[in-house]
């Protein structure tokens, strides 16, 4: 269930498109609503700018070890630096933001 | 899930952790297939006896383990260990353990909604499907404790996980930390209820002691005890000191002492495997004896072990030749071995843990201990009696002579140890100042001596080139008598038997005397006697002329008186012839 929405319109400060990793174990209904909680975010602070891409340990269990997942769902930006990193099902919105930065950089604008 | 555990089922199958001592007080390891919980203060071992655990499965019994690290990199773990001679890097690579560490940073992560812990499953999950893992380490998993915010998430995630391991049939190892008033710091004993096991660092008089006790066991009859344990260059080691009954075999085999009269006042020498205390005030010779005996058992062909917790080897050896007794050779053919340690550099546990461990790796027949008496410096008097007792079972049960070298203080009394620990005692060789006539000098006698009708002598003994020499002590009318008062009672002694020879010499010479008297006496009454006899034979034999004159004379007359023929002639006696 890889997903990928790219705009790239707007120019940021923040510079470029924004990467984002879910791991995931199973579809799970932890997992449906954090990638949806996500994908709802996205829309409304990083409109065009942003690729999600899902990761299921279940299919692949190597990358659980080296990209050290231990909580499921994880939430990895890998773009831009530095590497964030927010767990759960990402129902908390305003601690999403924080983990992912988006909320000073939100207020920026 | 407790109510699994199967209370009291006889045939709980388990699995050895090849950890010297701790299968012992088990009954066998750790229960097969179930989480076992290690906990402990920071910096007692835990780690370390997760880590042998896996090892020696993994060496030993075949079985792979997989280790989760959850404070330490597997670099920094392997790095650890190795000084243990545990090559992890190279069972990793041969897919025997597998290392990895869980790394969980409170500051990158931000927890936003529900959660679970399926990533550490599944990588857990992974990781013993690689090597085939039987057995499985997570150290320190409380750790996660601090990395996530939602603690009952946490707990339940926990209680699954042990649920888990259960079910994949793994015998697992979970490390915590020691809590206040609990076992783990976030009380990870509820999840964990078949097999607790506590591990202790304690410091009692600046003297730190680890100590091992299996809280709980379920289903199995485990020691109770706390059990002193050591680590060491060979890895972790616990000592099941008390399980020892009273059931070691009596030798009847004699071991000489070294000096031939000690033996003689023994009945020919101590029994093989019993104790023997040589206990005596200061500078009364009991290191000396001590080394005799030694020097005994070394001639036998026999190994000793030679504790020395005031001298250096050198200095014994030193001290020792200068009483004619060479150790040197003993310790060149490795047969005497001596180990010298301050009593107070470790507590009593760890040097009983360290003697158990010298013994079964040097395996002598006879061990030394000089003296027991500086052990109450490193505990208490009634813990260094404990510890001597636990030793001598230890020994006994070996069939190992033990030597027991006590220092008595000079007030007390001597039929009394400070360690109280007579009673364990088979062989008691009581060495004392005799001070008498303004010097002191050493007395030695034997006052106890299970199963020998032993001397009830006081004997003096003297250090001489030669070694020690026993000596018969003089009691006089002022008491026994020793030293110089004894050599000037010998020359009194001798002086007085010199009088008696004499006075004897001078009564046969007296008799001698007499003797020529009188056959003196005899002789010149014989030579009168000669003197008369000869006369009277003369005169006898003048009379008995006379009287055959005088016949003569009548015969002749008669045969004048031929005329009176008729006349009836007269008999004559002693005249045969007649006339005819």
């Amino acid at each position: 269930m890889n997903t990928a929405d790219n705009t790239p319109a707007t120019p940021d400060p923040d510079a470029g498109t924004w990467e984002l990793r879910l791991y995931v174990a199973g579809k799970t209904p932890k997992s449906v609503t954090a990638f949806e909680n996500l994908k709802k975010m996205c829309e409304q602070h990083l409109p065009g700018r942003y690729r999600i891409e899902v990761v299921d340990l279940i299919e692949n269990p190597r990358l659980a070890k080296e990209d050290e997942i231990v909580a499921i769902p994880t939430l990895v930006r890998k773009l831009p630096d530095p590497i964030r990193r927010v767990i759960g099902d990402l129902s908390n919105v305003e601690k999403t933001l924080v983990g992912l930065q988006l909320r000073p950089a939100a207020q920026g604008w | 899930m407790s109510v699994t555990g199967g209370a009291g089922r006889p045939g709980l199958e388990k699995t050895p952790t090849g950890i010297h001592g701790l299968d012992e007080i088990t009954g066998g390891g750790l229960p097969k297939g179930r989480p076992t919980l290690v906990c402990g203060a920071a910096g007692c071992g835990k780690t370390l006896l997760a880590m042998e655990f896996l090892v020696r499965g993994a060496t030993e019994f075949g079985e792979p383990g997989v280790f989760f690290a959850f404070e330490e990199t597997a670099g920094e773990l392997a790095q650890n260990v190795r000084s243990l001679g545990f090559d992890l890097d190279a069972l990793a690579a041969q897919n025997r353990v597998s290392l990895e560490h869980i790394r969980v940073e409170r500051t990158e992560i931000e927890e936003a909604g529900d959660f679970d812990l399926e990533g550490l499953f599944i990588r857990l999950g992974l990781a013993i499907d690689t090597v085939r893992a039987k057995r499985v380490v997570l150290d320190t998993l409380e750790t996660l404790f601090g990395g996530f915010d939602n603690q009952a998430i946490l707990r339940s995630e926990l209680r699954r996980l042990f649920r888990w391991l259960k079910d994949r049939g793994v015998t697992a190892v979970i490390t915590a930390e020691r809590g206040d008033g609990s076992l783990t710091r976030q009380g990870l004993e509820e999840y964990v209820s078949d097999c607790v096991i506590l591990l202790d660092h304690r410091v009692t008089d600046q003297v730190s002691t680890r100590r091992l006790r299996v809280v709980k066991y379920r289903g199995t009859a485990h020691g109770t005890n706390e059990y002193p344990f050591l680590i060491d260059e060979s890895g972790f080691s616990v000592l099941p000191l008390t399980s020892l009954g009273l059931d070691h075999p009596a030798s009847t085999e004699r071991v000489s002492t070294g000096i031939p009269r000690l033996d003689a006042m023994l009945g020919s020498g101590v029994f093989r495997g019993t104790s023997v205390l040589l206990s005596g005030t200061a500078g009364t010779g009991k290191s000396s004896i001590a080394a005799h005996l030694a020097d005994a058992a070394c001639r036998r062909g026999e190994r000793c072990l030679y504790y020395s917790f005031e001298e250096s080897p050198a200095q014994i050896l030193r001290n020792m030749r200068s009483i004619g007794l060479d150790l040197g050779p003993w310790v060149a053919t490795k047969q005497l071995r001596f180990i010298t340690t301050r009593p107070t550099l470790f507590g009593l546990e760890m040097h009983l843990a360290a003697m158990h461990k010298h013994v079964r790796e040097f395996d002598p027949a006879l061990v030394v201990i000089d003296p027991i008496s500086n052990f109450a410096t490193a505990g208490t008097a009634g813990e260094a009696n404990a510890m001597l007792l636990r030793l001598v079972d230890f020994l006994k049960a070996r069939g190992t002579t033990a030597v027991f070298v006590s220092l008595t203080s000079g007030g007390g009394t001597l039929e009394a140890t400070e360690q109280q620990i007579s009673s364990l005692i088979d062989t008691w060789i009581l060495l004392r100042d005799i001070e008498l006539g303004g010097e002191r000098n050493r007395g030695l006698y034997v006052l106890k001596s299970r199963g020998t009708a032993h001397s009830n002598q006081i004997r003096e003994f003297v250090l001489t080139d030669l070694g020690v020499e026993l000596r018969d002590v003089y009691v006089g009318p002022e008491g026994v008598l020793t030293g110089s008062m004894r050599a000037a009672q010998e020359a009194r002694e001798q002086a007085a038997a010199e009088e008696r020879k004499q006075a004897i010499a001078t009564r046969r010479r007296e008799v001698e005397r007499r003797r020529a008297a009188v056959e003196a006496q005899i002789a010149t009454l014989r030579a009168g006697f000669v003197t008369d006899e000869a006369e009277l034979e003369h005169l006898i034999a003048a009379e008995e002329a006379a009287d055959r004159q005088l016949r003569d004379d009548r015969a002749a007359m008669a045969r004048n008186r031929r005329a009176d023929a008729n006349e009836p002639e007269p008999t004559a006696p002693g005249r045969p012839g007649g006339a005819a």
